[in-house]
């Protein structure tokens, strides 16, 4: 099961719960993944130990794809 | 250990058009130029120190006022650094436990360990080993000599340790250049600096990413 988790005042909240087979969670995972985006969000998926990137589309097969908000120097 | 995928830049860079994106040399220069700054700061007042004592040693009291100057000023630049690192504001306790769960996804058994002992996460990066926090990160490169000190945040007050941390570590993980050219320079100088203004409770973190900076 591939999970869209969003960090936020809660911790975090999952926005949505997938399966390549399941093509209305697909569906409903895709539109919040489109969303968030809108809502400035960036979509950030772990690529092995210590690695990370960006994604612009959700990639279906990942485990989770976490959003995040821009960063600033401070 | 962090990437250096530049063909997708970290997309924050784009909101500092005027700097240029940071690279070894780049902080290395950076650095070079700080510690040029510090002297500048504090040679004057050693010479004045110096020529009072020589010229009216009953004026020794005040050499030593110009000489305490001199050492305050580092150290002044050294806590600013360490202010970097200083834990934000607790959201409840919930927010904190559930955000705490996410980052642990995020790391290995170590440095979650060490994350709940010290409240920062050591990471392993090309240009140096990097302690991530909830405000800012530190650079330790030079064979975990030299410290880099960056502020750098999430701009939402309310988020809970955690998820700050997390946001940090991802944009560090996906973009470490880029990363290091978002955040501000809040110091560059020697490790043990910065060590003695740090909360006793973080320098095990530090001492950590030294060594591991060594490796």
């Amino acid at each position: 099961m591939s999970r869209l988790v969003r960090m936020d005042c809660s911790g975090h909240t999952t926005l949505a719960e997938w399966t390549a087979e399941d093509a209305a969670g697909v569906e409903a995972a895709v539109a919040a993944f489109g969303a968030e985006l809108d809502r400035g969000y960036f979509a950030m998926v772990s690529t092995g130990p210590g690695h990370a990137e960006q994604v612009k589309e959700l990639p279906l097969d990942a485990d989770l794809v976490i959003l995040r908000l821009p960063i600033s120097g401070g | 250990m962090a990437t250096a995928d530049v063909s997708c830049p970290l997309p924050e860079t784009a909101a500092v058009p005027w700097r240029p994106r940071a690279d070894a040399r780049r902080l290395r220069r950076r650095g070079a130029l700080w510690t040029l700054s510090t002297v500048a700061h504090i040679v004057p007042f050693i010479g004045a120190a110096v020529l009072l004592f020589v010229v009216q040693p009953l004026a020794v009291a005040v050499s030593l006022a110009a000489l305490a100057h001199a050492w305050l000023i580092p150290s002044l630049y050294a806590a600013r650094g360490a202010n970097v690192l200083r834990p934000a504001r607790r959201a409840g306790a919930a927010a904190e436990r559930t955000a705490l769960g996410l980052l642990g996804d995020l790391v290995d058994h170590e440095t979650r360990d060490r994350h709940a002992a010290t409240g920062l996460v050591v990471e392993r990066g090309r240009l140096g080993t990097w302690l991530v926090g909830e405000a800012g990160a530190v650079l330790v490169s030079r064979r975990g000599r030299r410290v880099h000190c960056f502020c750098v945040r999430v701009a939402d007050a309310s988020l809970p340790s955690g998820d700050r941390v997390a946001h940090l570590l991802l944009a560090l993980r996906a973009d470490e250049e880029g990363f290091a050219t978002v955040a501000n320079l809040a110091f560059s100088g020697a490790r043990w600096r910065l060590a003695r203004r740090l909360p006793p409770a973080m320098r095990p973190a530090l001492t950590a990413a030294a060594r591991l900076d060594r490796v």
